[in-house]
């Protein structure tokens, strides 16, 4: 029989099937930060439990991290919960890179560029924002606290079977519009839910032409129209990206690696529960105008009508009027980041858009680099240089401004064009606004201080 | 019962970020909603609404952040059940891990439900998870629920316990992983 992407990377997982039960899964590699592992550790030592496979597990900082002024400008339960992080980890050997570690990062920027995210594998974390690593071919998504503590004790996990969606995207990228154009355009169509309890894959001629990084960004947007995970079938630009990475096989076993992973694609005739076209030729530069990622809207166009309570809120919240131009919307924040867009990539992206230009003195600018890697590729590159003499801030490697849990927040009021993933109330910093946006288009709109089609600038 | 009459409340809104440096499993109570309950005038503070232990919302509830200090803080300020037409996938993983029980029922009857709640709160409904059914006075709304799921919430399984049975199967799954996988150095 047939089978999909998805449910060769399921099967290849099955630990135990019973009848009336969840699946039985394995998982390859358990993702780890300071927030939500705490009570998880806490269980285990209640229970007089160990971390299965130490080796198996990588802990990293990233959610509460200042991005400058290290470990002291961070405030005391932020602290003590890095410190315990580390404790933790220690105690049950698994790897950590903590503030200051070269290997440092958000926990999806550092997984793919150490080369640990491979196609086949299965990769859970206690994040959302796991459905990134699916950009290999893998089979990645959140988990909460209470299966974090079991996939440490046990490296399993007990899961119910998922539906199929496919989402075709095909049609060359007009100049401007990129792979967060596609995903926020995809989340518009779909709405915030359509994507529940089904594993999606992403395929046609155009993410075939995207960067892994371009992958990374649409698969991490995933849960953003609610689907479970997101992946995209390996091929040779996913190969490339791995080959000579510190984890990815060598030698003799990457040639068995690589065998392996030429076959994980979804059959021909396999069947999907539900399949979305995109036309990607067509697609415009896009931006958010609500309060959940589905509310988005060219950035040609105006502020729509409300259809909705929801919309009527959203509106309220975000302080707009229906009819209004977007490029008449004024910023005060820009913040470039998260682990939705901020790999070399991204930050090449942005920076061709500022070269030679300065940030609107209305406006304050930041650069916050997914991992400490990657801001030391920026830095040999000699962008941190363009970023700060257009008048940005570059920061320390973090998930900064993406969920306000560290001090970089808005200010109640505050407006933000922001390349991050939730536009939710008070996301960025409680009373803030925010418009998800590309790269070069928040770049766009620190230069002119409101919100603009790059186009124009470029 | 309370109702919430929102849709994709997200888990932004349950418990905001600033409430996630806690360790601990408990006490994220009186931090349920807590931006919206600082505009002012939140149903939940309404005294009509005090106590209550069924929150009945807008579809895609829990949307979001994976955070399980969301269905904590839910449980912490007293909630037993939450009705909605659909919940976010994490959140209601989270929910039978917390011992929340997450009812989905049509729009129609959870609209039925929400305008009940606005407009006789001294309406009382019993979500009975044995019978698999919601009761109140002249209506009764049949729920379908994952059977494991039910029976971890009856009768509370140590699910770890549960999954470290299959130790000979787990330990003969690892010794067929393809050599090349990675381990973290």
């Amino acid at each position: 029989m047939p089978k999909t992407l998805a449910q060769k990377l399921w099967d290849a997982h099955v630990v135990r099937v019973a009848p009336g039960e969840p699946d039985l899964l394995y998982v390859d590699l358990h993702l780890v930060h300071e927030v939500t592992s705490p009570q998880a550790f806490e269980g285990l030592r209640l229970a007089g439990r160990r971390v299965r496979r130490p080796d198996l597990s990588l802990a990293t900082m990233d959610h509460n991290v200042p991005t400058q002024g290290g470990m002291r400008a961070a405030d005391e339960s932020s602290r003590r919960q890095m410190e315990l992080l580390a404790e933790n980890c220690r105690r049950e050997g698994i790897p950590l890179y903590q503030i200051g570690s070269r290997r440092q990062g958000i926990v999806h920027v550092i997984g793919p560029e150490l080369g640990l995210t491979q196609p086949g594998m299965l990769i859970v974390c206690g994040d959302s924002h796991t459905s990134t690593h699916g950009a290999f071919g893998a089979l990645a998504f959140g988990i909460g606290t209470s299966e974090v503590e079991l996939v440490l004790a046990t490296q399993c996990l007990p899961q119910k079977r998922l539906g199929d969606l496919a989402v075709t995207i095909t049609g060359e990228l007009p100049l401007g519009v990129t792979a967060k154009d596609i995903v926020l355009s995809l989340i518009g169509q779909t709405g915030t839910s359509l994507g529940q309890a089904h594993l999606v894959e992403y395929r046609g001629s155009t993410i075939g032409g995207l960067s892994m990084e371009g992958r990374m960004t649409i698969c991490n947007m995933s849960i953003e129209w609610g689907a479970k995970a997101g992946m995209v079938a390996p091929d040779d630009t996913t190969f490339a990206y791995l080959q000579g990475r510190p984890s990815a096989p060598k030698g003799a076993a990457w040639e068995a690696a690589l065998d392996h992973w030429r076959s994980l694609s979804s059959d021909t005739d396999a069947e999907f529960d539900g399949e979305i076209s995109v036309d990607a030729s067509r697609l415009e530069p896009h931006v958010t105008w609500g309060t959940n990622p589905g509310q988005v809207a060219p950035v040609t166009g105006r502020v729509p009508e409300p259809r909705s309570d929801t919309d009527e809120r959203a509106l309220r919240y975000m302080d707009l009027l229906p009819g209004t131009a977007f490029a008449d919307i004024a910023v005060d924040r820009v913040f470039i980041g998260s682990c939705t867009n901020a790999r070399i990539e991204d930050l090449r992206a942005a920076a061709s858009v500022i070269k030679g230009k300065h940030v609107h003195p209305r406006v304050r600018a930041m650069v916050v680099p997914g991992s400490t890697s990657v801001k030391q590729a920026a830095e040999d590159e000699g962008l941190d240089l363009v970023f700060k003499a257009a008048g940005f801030e570059w920061r320390n490697a973090g998930c900064s401004m993406c969920l306000g849990m560290n001090p970089d927040i808005l200010a109640p009021g505050e407006r933000c064009a922001s390349t991050s993933n939730r536009n939710f109330e008070g996301r960025q910093g409680s009373g803030g606004r925010t418009h998800l946006m590309s790269p070069p288009m928040a770049a766009a709109a620190a230069v002119t201080g409101h919100l603009v089609d790059v186009r124009e600038l470029i | 019962m309370a109702p919430l009459d929102r849709a994709d409340v997200d888990t932004d809104q349950i418990i905001p970020k600033q409430f996630l440096k806690r360790i601990e499993r408990t006490g994220y109570g009186p931090f349920l909603f807590f931006d919206w309950r600082a505009d002012g005038n939140f149903v939940l503070d309404k005294p009509e609404h005090a106590g209550s232990s069924v929150l009945v919302t807008g579809a895609n509830f829990g949307c979001g952040s994976s955070r399980e200090h969301a269905p904590w803080a839910l449980r912490d300020f007293g909630f037993k059940a939450i009705i909605s037409p659909s919940f976010a996938d994490i959140f209601l993983a989270n929910c039978y891990k917390t011992g929340l029980l997450a009812v989905t029922l049509p729009e129609r009857q959870v609209r039925h439900l929400i305008d009940l709640a606005s407009e006789d709160p001294t309406a009382s409904v019993t979500v009975d998870l044995d019978k698999q059914e919601v009761r109140g006075e002249g209506f009764s709304y049949r729920f379908e629920i994952d059977a494991f799921a039910r029976e971890c919430l009856l009768g509370g399984l140590d699910e770890i316990g549960l999954v470290e049975r299959n130790e000979p199967d787990i330990a003969a799954f690892e010794s067929r992983r393809p050599a090349w996988l990675p381990a973290v150095k």
